[in-house]
């Protein structure tokens, strides 16, 4: 007979988070489009001002329709908790700021988003929180760049936009020998294709704009606390171990022991800076995690016969997705994500820029836009878009070469996304 | 706050106010392989209500130095040895499953501490099935899992959890992990051996309230009909849908028995 087991995956993807709605039976997640939650009276108040009764205030620290979603995603990755936030960059924001300050010091990948490398490299210093940036494949690197006041190891489970696979068990026992959490960005994979808690991983986060969400309808992110980072061990992280000014002297790790960190950027994070997700956002992702695992395995489906297309064609010079023949990491994404090393990667088309530009202009299927994770098709070349104005040797510097094509492969029926490659692909080298 | 009991470390949580003997006091006792944070939300209320709120770490839990007691009768006694070291003379006693047999036995053998008990998620006896001793004893991962599994209702593995954001089974298991290897068979072993329930409750003079989940799977509500008739005086709250982890899954309800009760 078999023992008693946790609720499945696509059980919790469905549910986690979300029994009827008390209210009025609701089946489906109600938004619940209010600013503000009234008090039934004074002491009840105070008590959820002051952490005693659990409840809603107001819409910016907690909404039941965000409840929703922070619960799911926290259950689908395997935390304790989890907060939706305006974006993907609020979230990676709010990890920070929750645990770091002027003075203090990051190590990160070199291989990220854009936007996330932005924040790290030119904004973050001007509040005095420096960033160094190492080789993603590289745990020497990680471990020789951390400093006394280093309080963060940061990486994305598969690198942008050159599908670098973070070693997460390599990189966690790093941080952790050195008394320090690692936060994953696990935007491209999604928990149904890599679980990084359950890698080592303490912090992760989404874009919920791409997958998580994965019609392309809405901006949002989400981080989720792993719960196992001990912060009062390592001595280094004061706004959890000491007692906050802010909040009438709480200290978290004292009261809330594992949920230390998720209640204080919630109560700091979310209450002071207000990157807050809107309830309708909040739904429209609960409505796509419906059905994550399934499209996540179509969305794998495609990309592997895209990428076998792509191999085989004449114009193509490379392709980089984990599971390609001589990708660096192809044994390691085959550990980690036996599941599939999702569905963004990039190639290079023979010509430079110039047939980069052509092939582009000449797709149908694919949509040309910055974003991925749509269940359509997404392609970006960002020699003639996101980088125009940088030359040959900037792009290079930013391991970006003048051919490189970016795609995000959707959920259509994958021979119409091969033909259309094809036929771009043909005007591409005219 | 930091007391010392038997030369050992004890810590309590205060909630950001040091125990005045003037003030009414709450004392907290968790259950296995738990520490104080599973009363945070109990504590910081009766503090802004002008009463004392204290949450042990019971020895060898939380940040509290070990071992771990190895009886029942142990941790009353060391309850009233808080108490002891904390200056305070009596107090309302509130436990938590294996916690409510620590308090039900020091109101029964102490009875000059204890204003009044509140059990939770508590039965006397407290028997635990070989299916969870046998790899608690091994510090196997099932066992945590089980007691995870077991310990809240099936509503609460699906969640809608009145904490904003909070995955409640993720939170419980991420509690019992901190747990050092060993502590939870001998909290376990503790509450099997245990039988001493029933008698003791006789011997209670204080008002008990039990507060009971509907649902609990580990202490059954239909478990606690013998202690409550040996109660002298007894309230009964039982928690529709709720299951064994009741502070989790239920916190206002909770509260709100516990707020009346003290008064």
């Amino acid at each position: 007979m078999p023992g008693p087991r946790y609720l499945g995956f696509d059980t919790l993807s469905l549910h986690a988070g979300q029994p009827p709605d008390p209210a009025t039976g609701a089946r489906a997640a109600p938004i619940y489009q209010s600013a503000s939650f009234v008090f039934p009276d004074a002491d009840h108040a105070a008590g959820l001002f002051n952490l005693e009764r659990s409840g809603h205030v107001y819409s910016r620290l907690s909404n039941p329709t965000n409840a929703m979603l922070e619960e799911r995603v926290a259950a689908l990755e395997g935390g304790l908790g989890a907060l939706a936030v305006a974006s993907g960059q609020a979230a990676l924001h709010l990890a920070v700021a929750t645990i770091a300050g002027a003075g203090d010091h990051l190590v990160a990948s070199r291989s990220l988003y854009g936007g996330s490398h932005n924040l790290l490299e030119y904004t973050l210093p001007r509040f005095g929180i420096e960033t160094t940036f190492v080789d993603p494949r590289d745990a020497r690197a990680f471990r020789a760049a951390i400093r006394p006041t280093t309080r963060l190891l940061f990486g994305e489970t598969v690198g942008n936009p050159g599908c670098e696979v973070l070693d997460i068990p390599a990189i966690a026992e790093v941080a952790h020998e050195a008394g320090l959490p690692l936060l994953v960005d696990n935007t491209f994979a999604t928990p149904w294709l890599c679980r990084p808690i359950e890698l080592g991983a303490d912090l992760v986060y989404h874009s919920a704009t791409k997958f998580l969400s994965g019609h392309g309808v809405v901006i949002g992110g989400v981080l989720v606390d792993g719960g196992r980072f001990d912060w009062d061990a390592s001595g280094r992280f004061p706004t959890l171990s000491e007692p906050h000014d802010g909040f009438h002297g709480l200290t978290y790790t004292e009261e809330f022991g594992p949920a230390a960190f998720i209640t204080r950027a919630r109560r700091e994070g979310l209450r002071d800076f207000g990157a807050c997700m809107a309830p309708t956002t909040a739904f429209y992702v609960l409505q796509g995690l419906e059905t994550l695992s399934i499209r996540m395995d179509r969305h794998v489906a495609n990309t592997r016969e895209v990428v076998a297309f792509l191999e085989g064609h004449d114009a193509v010079e490379w392709v980089s997705y984990p599971e390609a023949k001589g990708h660096p990491d192809r044994e390691l994404a085959s550990r980690l994500l036996p599941k599939g090393a999702g569905a963004v990667f990039s190639f290079g088309v023979r010509g430079g820029r110039a047939a980069g530009q052509r092939f582009i202009e000449r797709l149908e299927v694919f949509s040309h836009l910055a974003n991925v994770g749509d269940a359509k098709s997404l392609v970006i070349h960002p020699a003639s878009t996101t980088h125009h104005r940088m030359d040959a040797e900037a792009l290079a510097a930013a391991g970006i070469s003048e051919g490189l094509i970016r795609l995000s492969v959707g959920i259509e029926d994958p021979a119409d996304l091969t033909a259309d490659l094809g036929r771009a692909l043909r005007a591409s080298q005219r | 706050m930091e007391l010392r009991i038997d030369d050992r470390r004890v810590f309590a949580a205060t909630y950001g106010r040091e125990p005045d003997p003037g003030r009414p006091t709450v004392l907290f006792v968790h259950g296995a392989a738990m520490d104080r944070t599973v009363w945070t939300l109990f504590g910081r209320y009766f503090v802004r209500h002008e009463h004392n709120a204290i949450a042990v770490d019971l020895p060898g839990h939380g940040r509290s130095e070990g071992p771990p007691l190895e009886s029942i009768p142990a941790m009353a006694d060391w309850v009233a040895a808080l108490l002891d070291a904390a200056g305070i003379d009596s107090a309302f006693l509130v436990g938590h499953s294996m916690g409510s047999l620590a308090v039900l036995d020091a109101a029964a053998r102490h009875p000059e501490r204890a204003r009044g008990i509140v059990l939770v998620g508590t039965s006397a006896p407290m028997p635990v099935t070989d299916a969870l001793l046998d790899p608690a004893r091994a510090n196997e991962r099932l066992a945590l899992d089980l007691l995870t599994l077991w310990g809240h209702s099936a509503r609460a593995h699906v969640g809608g959890f009145s904490v904003p954001g909070m995955w409640m089974t993720g939170g419980g298991l991420r509690l019992v992990e901190r747990a050092a290897p060993g502590v939870l068979f001998a909290d376990l072993d503790a509450c099997n051996r245990y039988a001493d329930g029933i008698e003791r409750a006789r011997a209670v003079r204080c008002p008990a309230l039990l507060v009971l989940g509907e649902r609990d799977s580990m202490t059954p509500a239909r478990a606690v009909r013998d202690l409550e008739a040996a109660l002298p005086v007894s309230r009964r709250l039982v928690i529709r849908h709720g299951g064994h982890q009741l502070m989790s899954e239920r916190p206002n309800q909770v509260l709100d028995a516990l707020a009346e009760f003290v008064g």
